[in-house]
Formats: structure tokens, sequence, C-alpha cells
């Protein structure tokens, strides 16, 4: 039952072949048994779960429901959920209880999921690796020595693990993709708005997006139509009206047009990884697409403006940890200065500090114009690349990550090597735009991820595709050994 | 671009992030080095490209200045290491 799809489960319910609660369970003793090994989850909550999980039979029974009533998630633990622990895998809020649940929790309860715990991230988001938690680092199912990915790895190891159906994700620079190529799992970032924020912890607030973290594209799609959509509790959210995002599923890919940006294939790209995303577009053109090379001119200058946007909005967003109102306080402040910097000073872990200093930093007076200011002008630069592509083609594909997951604590001590491996995934942030990375083959028995970006509100276009790749290959239906 | 010493403890207070003696020569290193990769950016001529903040460019949305949230003082502070009378207690400010 645990390598079931989101639509087998749904099935199985419907059908009374099992209940929530014995679904429930199964996936419960699954967390419990490989958590010591992966790491994927900082809180489980059982209790809570047993009880929504017999609600949800209850509301069965009545019929009440939603087709996707009583299936189990994990939430990565950036989503506040109302009187559990919400870390945002940080000592500085080890002690943090949302008070109230975020809006993609809030809209997955009404719609009957059932939450299975908390999952591990890269602290406030920050990492590739996951290993900046102050958790421990997560452990690759495909190999228990290596990375998953990040900052979404517990979600990732999670999901290929098969210790819940599905997961949720957040993606500032790669987070949700990265990780997904990295375990072998399908990874939707959405449109920058589609997906609100609200109760989400904020890192980069003009790049941050929630979404799935799943086992199929027709997965993603229904998660995407529980949790895409206006909230007027998020400034920065898409007013645009939303998809049914399973009606174009099976719809033909004929006559698609794709574009290959020939930045994504040159240097720094592993050969064995270019030949696997190779081959995915092969398939893509046996279903009918038609390629075309294509032109990012600048590409390169994403990673550099990304660094100088991303660390601004952070070292401004983190300014909220003070150590008075929630959060980490350290002992005996001896006035107000030392409470502030030694409850920040001790409450966050090294590679938050390095991000706040860089961002204090451009942001410091005489810096400004030549930091920020460039970055932005930058970000235009880039926003424009992709819509003059988009003149030409319907979606851009290439490689999510420059390589398949590495060896735990193989680039921690080298933070612009980890960052410059983001590549692929960070123009999308900075432009805005929706982008999924699906399972496309493996390199020495690690899986290897292909993304599609689309354009603006697309994101019904990119799960079309990847659900028809996902007919004709079965990548994503792999299991690493020992979780079957 | 190389920070020295006296550069790193200036950034660190401006966050107000205390860091160790020791690890300032750390601290001098790695951010130098992320600040060499940012400064790839001067490899393009940007003059007279807007600036933008948000990929989509929409105007920030008003709403009628009307209160919609209900007071939950007590339930909010449950969070804060230290209150007294619904305030929020911190070291002495003024002696």
């Amino acid at each position: 039952m645990h390598q079931s799809t989101l639509a087998q489960l749904s099935a199985a319910l419907e059908s009374k072949q099992i209940s929530s609660e014995e679904l429930t369970r199964l996936y419960l003793d699954r967390c419990k048994q490989f958590n010591d090994s992966l790491n994927c989850f900082i809180t489980i909550t059982e209790d809570e779960a047993l009880q929504k999980a017999k609600q949800a039979d209850k509301q069965r029974a009545e019929n009440k429901h939603t087709p996707l009533t009583g299936i189990p998630v994990a939430q990565k633990d950036i989503f506040c959920t109302n009187g559990i622990k919400t870390s945002c895998g940080s000592k500085m809020l080890d002690n943090f209880i949302a008070p109230y649940d975020a809006t993609v929790v809030e809209k997955m309860n009404a719609a009957g999921f059932v939450t299975l715990g908390k999952t591990n991230m890269d602290e406030f988001a920050m990492g590739s690796s996951n290993e900046t938690s102050f958790y421990g680092s997560v452990k690759n199912p495909w190999n228990t020595e290596y990375v998953p990915g990040g900052s979404s790895g517990g979600s990732a190891s999670a999901v290929a693990a098969r210790l819940t159906p599905i997961a949720t994700g957040t993606d500032t620079g790669g987070s949700i993709r990265q990780p997904a190529s990295l375990c072998g799992i399908t990874g939707l970032k959405p449109t920058y708005g589609r997906v609100s924020r609200y109760g989400m912890i904020a890192f980069a607030s003009s790049l941050d997006q929630g979404g799935p973290m799943a086992l199929t594209a027709e997965d993603a799609a229904l998660m995407m139509n529980v949790i895409a959509g206006f909230d007027e509790r998020d400034s920065t959210s898409a007013e645009q009206a939303v998809d049914d995002y399973t009606k174009n599923l099976n719809n033909s890919i004929a006559g698609l047009k794709i574009g290959l940006p020939k930045e994504y294939f040159g240097e720094g790209l592993d050969s064995n990884i270019a030949k696997i995303v190779e081959d995915g577009i092969k398939e893509l053109e046996k279903l009918g697409a038609v390629c075309k090379e294509i032109e990012l001119p600048n590409t390169e200058l994403s990673i550099p403006a990304y660094y100088v946007v991303a660390p601004a909005e952070c070292s401004s967003n983190l300014s909220r940890f003070d150590g008075v109102r929630y959060g980490y306080r350290c002992e005996d402040p001896k006035d107000l200065s030392d409470l502030y910097c030694r409850s920040r000073g001790e409450g966050f872990g090294k590679e938050v500090k390095r991000r706040i200093m860089i961002g204090a930093y451009v942001l410091s007076a005489g810096y400004y114009d030549a930091y920020y200011l460039k970055a932005q002008q930058i970000r235009h630069l880039i926003r424009d690349d992709f819509q003059n592509a988009f003149k030409d083609v319907d979606v851009i594909a290439g490689p999510t990550a420059t390589g398949t997951a590495f060896k735990l604590n193989e680039k921690l001590n080298d933070p612009v090597s980890m960052y410059l491996s983001d590549i692929y995934t960070v123009s999308v942030n900075l432009a805005g735009l929706p982008a999924i990375s699906m399972p496309a083959g493996f390199v020495n028995k690690l899986p290897v991820g292909m993304q599609l970006i689309g354009n603006y509100f697309e994101e019904s276009r990119l799960l079309n595709i990847a659900h028809q790749y996902q007919q004709v290959t079965d990548w994503h239906k792999q299991i690493p050994e020992g979780f079957e | 671009m190389s920070l020295d010493k006296s550069e790193v403890q200036k950034i660190a207070w401006l966050a107000r992030l205390a860091i160790d003696e020791q690890d300032i020569p750390n601290y001098s290193d790695e951010l130098s080095n992320i600040l060499g990769l940012v400064e790839r950016m001067n490899s393009v001529k940007t003059d007279g490209i807007s600036p933008i903040a948000h990929p989509l460019e929409l105007p920030a949305r008003l709403r009628a200045d009307e209160v919609t949230e209900k007071d939950q003082r007590d339930h909010f502070q449950k969070n804060a290491a230290l209150t007294e009378d619904g305030c929020y207690l911190v070291p002495k400010v003024i002696e």
C-alpha cells in the first residue's frame, strides 16, 4: 500500500479497501521505523494524525469527504502548524509552538489530509544539502552516505522512502526541485504568488514559493488543486484564476515546442547527467514534441545576483528574531543589545549567520547601488531572457542539478562551491516562473532529475508534459533498496 | 573584495549578531569569497536597465482600513520567554 500514488490511495479509501486510520498507522509505523536512519522528520505527530484519521473515516462514512480525505501528508517544518512545534530547522525556533496554521496547511486540513509530521530542512531553508539543520543532516534513501539535497531534503527523502505519499516543500533558489532531483521524485515550484506564503516562515520574500513534492506529476496536480489560489493574507498573492491542474494531464504533447538553452548543457554539467537529460528529451520528441536550441545569455549572472537578493531579503526578514517575542533567548543578558546579539548569535547556525551578514553588508550605507540595485537590474535581464525565449518555445527543458547527490560533508565547508551548484534553478526564482523536476534516470545508482520551465501560470502545462513523460517511462516508479 | 577584521565586526554589529573572536578570520575568508562571487555581476553593463524587486511587478494591493484581526495577545505571548501583565520583558534600558 505504501507504494501507492494519491490517486490509488483515494480509490482504496473510496472502495473501503482500507480505512484512513489503517493507512495512517501504516505510514506512521514506517516513519518511526526509518526516521533513525534517514532523520527526515523533526516532529512526528502521531496522536494528532490518528485523531485526524478517525475523523476522516467518520467523514467518509457520512459522505462528507473530498477525494483526498484521509490521505497522509508530511509538512515541511517551515509551514506554521497550529499548536505544533514549527522549528524551521533552527535552534532559534526549537521552542516555537505555532499559534496559527499557514494557509497551505489550513487548505490541506480542510481537504482532509492527515498530517504525519514536520519534515527536516536546512535551517531557515538556507542550504542545498540539508546539512545546515539544527536537527542534523537528512540522509538520502538511495544511499545513506549521501545528502538528499536541500532545503526541502526531509520532504524529498520521506517521499522517496515512501514514509509519506506526498509532502510540501518550499523553493527559494531550487529547494523543491534540487532535492526532488537528488531523491528521484517529482517536485513542482509554482509561479511566484500562485501558492500563499501566509504562515510560511519567510526567507527571501520575493523568491519564496511553496509547492508539492510527490511520486508523480498527477499527485503534484492533485495537491496543487488544494493549495493554489489567491489569499488576501499574502500581499503578493496572485489574483489570477486557478486551473484544474488535473484537467490537461492526458492531453497529447504533439507539436509542443521545447527550448534547450545552450547555457544549460555546457561546461559545469556532468556528462552522465547531460546524457540522461538528452535521453529524456528524446522521449518527449517521441511523444511529438519539437526541440530547438535557445539562448539564456545571462544565466551565469543568476548566481551572483541571487546571492545578493536572497541574503538581503533574509537579513531583513530574520531581524524579527530578537529573543523577545518568540524563539530562543540567551541566558542572563546584561543589557538590551546583549539580549539581541547573543540570542541571535547563539540561536542561528553558521550558514544563516553568513547570509545575514552578507545581506547586512550589501544593504549597508554606501554599498546599495553596487550590490542590491545592480542585482535587481540583472534580475530584469534574466526575466527578459526567459520572456524572449518564450516567444519561440512553449517550455524550456534541461537538467535540474549539475550532478547527482554528493557525499555528506563533502561541500559543507565550501559555501561558494555549494552555491554554484544551483545554477539551473535560481534564475527561475529570480524570474518568478514555474518549473518542475521529474525523475529521468540514474548515475551510479543515484537519481537524476530533468527540469521543465514554463511561462507564468503554466503549471498545468508542465504537469501535463511530466505526466505524459511518466506514462512512457518508469524512473518515477523506482524505489530505493530497503524501502520497498 | 576582502573584508578585514574590523569590517566583519561592523557587519556583525549591524546585524546584531554576537560572533566569537576566534571565528572572525573564518568569517572574513568566507564572506570575502562570497562577495568575490557576487562581484561577477560587474561583468555586465546595466546602465539604463530598470531594477525589479518583484518578478511580476504587480502593484501593492490596498484594502479598507478596517479591523480584521481579533485581540490574541495572550495566545501569542505564550511563545515569549518573559512577559508580565501583557508586556514583553527585556533588560532595563533606562537607569
